[in-house]
Parts: C-alpha cells; structure tokens; sequence
C-alpha cells in the first residue's frame, strides 16, 4: 500500500500544481491589462501586439523554448540581467519554467479576457464616468464585476494548459526530479525508462483531471449564452 | 444678470464635421433637433467629455469644463453631468437600489438625506428599488436612469434621445416625470431628440442641426414655423405650437378661453384654471383661409391674420401659407388651386378658420 503513491510522482504532482497556479496567477496579472488594452484601442500596434501574443498558438514550443533558453541563458540579455541582480540564470529553475509557461500560456488569459470586455462594450465604462467615477474606481467597480465570467474563463484555460505543457518545459526546465520535473515531463519519463504501469497511472490521472477541470466550462459557457440572448 | 451655458465646439470625425456654438440661460432645456447623422449625439458626448474634439470652450454656469486656448480639459468624471443614454444604462450587476447608490457613493457635494428620497418620489420608483436591474421594463429602466443621473447633482442633464428605446405605448411612462424635472429641479438640459411631441413638451429653444453645423436656432415657435424646419417634417404633418394662458372659462358650452400674442382660441374645457398656461398645437391642414369674414360657419375660431409666405409643397397640388396674426404665426395647407382662386399673395389680410386645436400641455 505506502508504494501506491511513488514520492517522485507526488513531487511532480505537487511541482505541477504549484507552477500552475502561479502561472495563472501571473496570467491574469499581466494579461488584463494586455486585454484592456486590445479591447479598447485603434492604435496600430494592436496588430503586432496581437500577433505577438498570440503566436504560442501556433509556435512549436521547441522553438519558443529554444530562444528562451538563448535569451535566458547565461549569454543571453536576459541572462546577464538576472545574473546581474543575483539571482543566477533561469534555465533549468523552477524560475525558468515560471517564464517559459506565462508566455507559453498568454492567449489562453488574454484571449477570454479581451472577448469579455470587447461584450460588454464601451457603454458602462462611459456611464460609470458620467457618474463620477474615475477610470481606476470604474474598472475595478464595473469592469472588473461585469468581465467576471472571463477570468473565470482564463483562470480555468491557463491553468489546465499550463499543467498540459510539455514541450517548452522539457526545453527550458530540462526534467530534473524535484526540480523542473513536472507529470507531462514525468510521463515520458517513464515511457522512456520502460515503465509503461505508471506512465498510464499518471496519464490516466492527467486525463481525468483535465475532463474534470474544463466541463465546469462547458456547461458554464452554454450557461452564459443562454443568459446573455 | 442670469448666468448662462456657453458651448462650442469645433471636432472632426472621418469625414464628418461638427462646428457648433450653443449658449443658453442656466435652468433651461436646450432641444437639439435634426435627422440622423446631423451630429446631435456627438454633440452631447463632447459637451460630457466621452468625444475628442479639436477645439472646444464649455463654459456651464460660470464653471469652465473645457477651454482648448487654456489647455483646460476636465476628464468626464470631474465634470458635473448627468447623462441619459438611449438606450437603459443600468448596471446589469447591480439592484436597481446599488445602482442608485453608485451614484450617490460618488458625489461630492454634500446631499441631504431627503434629496434622494425626493428623487425617488419624484421618478415614482420605490417599488422597483430591490428588483434586479434584468427585470426592468424600458421604460423603468429609463427612470432608474434618470434618477441615477439626477443624484450625482448634476449641473447640466444630457439626454440622448432617452425615449428612442422605449415602446411608443409606453413613453408616458418618462416623459410626465421629464417634465416634472423641468419643472420642479432648476438643472440645465440639453435634449436630443428627433420626436417633436418631447420637445414641445420639454424644450425652451431649439436648435435645428443639419450636417453638422446649426441651420436654425430660437424658440420653440420661432423654430417650428420658419420654413426652414419645414423640411424636416415632410413626413410629418406641418403644425404650429402656440403658447398661451387660461384666461376664461365658460361654464355652459365647457369650452376655455386662450389667450396667445396676437388672439384668443376657445378650445374644450379639461379641467383648466384660469391664469394657467397652456401650449396647444395645431396642424396646417386644420386651419383654412378666408379673404372675407365668413359668417355662417360651425368653426369657432375665426382670427384675422396677414399672409407672410406662400411655400409650394412636396406635392405640386398644395401650398403652405405662414400668415402672421400680431406676431404669432399660424400655418395652413391648402390646395394651390385655392391659392389661385381666392388670389393670395404675400401682404394680402385674410382670416384664418382654425377647424381643430390640440393641447399639449
């Protein structure tokens, strides 16, 4: 029984969670302004911006992994940054994984978070104002309650895709046990040493997890549409 | 010296230009009238600050909001508006009461307790207070509306053709308590309509935009019978409104006297005082001409009046005479043909019969 639960999974487990949830923390710090921003402006640099942010779509996270293992790097702009200030470099650090997800992640946050405010429309962000209400007192007041379902909506999609990553974790992070190891890189990590018993334990539970984590969604959005007609 | 609204604005759109100056006394209701795209709504939103204009001075009761040669340009929420959206602009996550409530958290002069209560006794929405704002009609919402804007003590009330999304059945549901502001709250409005019903009802002055820029200004009589209004009301019938007060009342037949500038109209009795005001309107095509005094006629009101201008219609069949009857101007649609006949010319006396007149207020 007490081997049912092997201690490097549970630390993958545990490693995994926590990247996540500050992943998607970071995510919703950073993108709402992003997605405030695209929402509202006509400025041209809402198409490069745009682009830009949402390239990890369709980027191979190789790719993405690999420049950011140069731009982290010791040699890289960033890297001198870091090691400047201290802190070492961030590749092959939980640190590392924390950057490479965020960005990995963005246009699951800023994606929901910009349709969210493009529905509710310049409307009661102008009345708000027409009521005394100063730009910062009407988003927190009435932008922010009224794009809730969106956050929800980012929170939910970063998460479950941050836990989903693989690839630009395997560049960035490499797979060190208690490390960097996260379950998708811990999967393979046992198909390649040949232990197929726990590789489908864990998949198995990544699967469940995920279903379990997105059918609130799916209900929810059906729910959502149906309020909104 | 009563302090007045002084505004002007000049902004660029696309292609489209607004350049407009538009003072008005303080208290009163400016109507800003004209078809769709004369810039009527643009207008309101630059006077709130939710417009980028080019250059503007906005000037509200001796209060600067806006003056572009000082580089003064107060953001909309330091600006003491209320506005009126078309359409309800009811906070979806708030009560009807939270709603109220933002707006009072948010105003900075001292409010006395009553002045809310009286606000909502005013617009009649007590029993809507605890409903969720989802559940209001459009013409309650619009009342919310009113009253929210109403409570952040605004200096200047715009509202943006507030009836447009309201059920025509159902506009009686506002325009008495837009009235009752009018009359009872001494704020500067300005109205942006396209219904001559609610600027007859709530305006002072008109002005009349066309394109951008303003084709007629002056009160609301000076504006509706100037020809160049005419060409707004194709489609509508050509009418005059014609202020007046109570001034007899005959018991027997139940009809009132009304006394205007220039003559009396006898009109049925409602209800009237006497001494109380009364606007009545009457439609070109229920005045007719005579050129002699007509003796035996069921028409009541017969007045004598000089022919100013003879304007042939849309349809080459009929003629719209403006005749002026000691300063206050009548209209009437008779076919040219009569024109012909009875040899009508501008300057020639004649009497007016004036079939049947609708009272307004």
């Amino acid at each position: 029984m007490q081997d049912v639960i092997d201690p490097s999974i549970l630390q993958a487990l545990l490693l995994t969670t926590e990247l996540a949830a500050l992943t998607t923390l970071l995510l919703l710090i950073l993108g709402t302004p992003i997605a405030w921003w695209l929402s509202r402006t006509n400025s041209v640099l809402r198409f490069p911006i745009k682009a830009l942010v949402t390239l990890p779509l369709v980027l191979p996270p190789t790719v993405l992994g690999f420049y950011l293992l140069l731009i982290l790097g010791p040699t890289g702009w960033v890297g001198h940054l870091t090691q400047g200030l201290g802190l070492g470099t961030l590749p092959f650090s939980f640190g590392g994984l924390l950057v490479g997800s965020v960005i990995y992640s963005m246009p699951f946050a800023v994606q929901p978070l910009q349709n969210a405010f493009e529905a509710i429309g310049p409307r009661p962000w102008e009345v708000a104002q027409t009521l005394r209400a100063s730009p910062w007192d009407a988003f927190l007041t009435v932008m922010l309650p009224l794009a809730r379902p969106g956050f929800y909506m980012a929170g939910v999609l970063s998460f479950a895709h941050t836990v989903g990553e693989f690839g630009i974790v395997l560049m960035i992070g490499g797979n060190i046990p208690g490390k960097t190891q996260v379950v998708s890189t811990q999967i393979y990590g046992f198909v390649e040493s040949m232990d197929y018993q726990k590789a489908n334990e864990l998949a198995a539970f990544m699967l469940v997890f995920s279903f379990a984590l997105l059918l609130p969604i799916a209900i929810w959005g059906q729910k959502l549409q149906i309020n909104s007609k | 010296m009563r302090e007045s609204n002084e505004i002007r604005l000049t902004l660029q759109k696309d292609t489209f230009k607004v350049d407009v100056e538009l003072n008005f006394p303080v208290g009163q209701c400016l109507a800003l009238w004209g078809p769709s795209g004369s810039g009527k709504t643009t207008i309101l939103r630059a006077i709130a600050g939710l417009e980028k204009v080019q250059s503007a001075y906005i000037n509200i009761g001796a209060e600067v909001w806006q003056d572009s040669s000082k580089s003064i340009n107060l953001p909309t929420f330091k600006r003491a508006i209320g506005f009126v959206f078309q359409e309800a602009s009811i906070f979806p996550h708030l009560s009807v009461e939270e709603n109220l409530n933002y707006a009072v958290r948010r105003n900075r002069t001292s409010l006395a307790p009553s002045y809310r209560e009286s606000i909502v006794d005013l617009l009649e929405i007590k029993d809507l207070m605890h409903k969720s704002s989802a559940h209001l009609s459009g013409g309650e919402g619009q009342r919310v509306a009113i009253a929210r804007a109403l409570l952040s003590s605004p200096k200047m009330l715009l509202l943006d053709e507030p009836l447009s999304a309201v059920d025509v059945n159902k506009k009686e549901e506002v325009l008495p308590w837009l009235e009752r502001i009018r009359r009872e709250l001494s704020i500067s409005m300005v109205y942006v309509s396209h219904s001559l019903d609610e600027l007859t009802r709530l305006a002072d002055s008109v002005v009349v935009l066309r394109g951008g820029s303003i084709l007629s200004r002056g009160s609301l009589v000076e504006v509706l019978t100037s020809a160049d209004a005419l060409i707004y009301r194709d489609a509508q019938e050509p009418s005059v409104f014609i202020d007046g007060l109570v001034t007899q009342i005959d018991p027997k037949w139940h009809l009132v006297e009304i006394s205007f500038q220039g003559g009396v109209l006898w009109i049925k009795d409602q209800g009237f005082k006497i001494g109380q005001r009364a606007r009545v309107k009457i439609n070109a095509s229920d005045v007719s001409i005579a050129t002699e005094l007509p003796s035996h006629t069921s028409i009541q009101n017969i007045i004598p009046a000089v022919i100013s201008d003879i304007t042939e219609l849309n349809h080459p069949g009929e003629c719209l005479i403006r005749v002026n009857c000691q300063g206050t101007f009548f209209l009437s649609k008779i076919t040219s043909r009569a024109v012909e006949h009875l040899a009508l010319g501008v300057g020639r006396p004649i009497w007016i019969q004036v079939k049947s007149v609708a009272l307004l207020k």
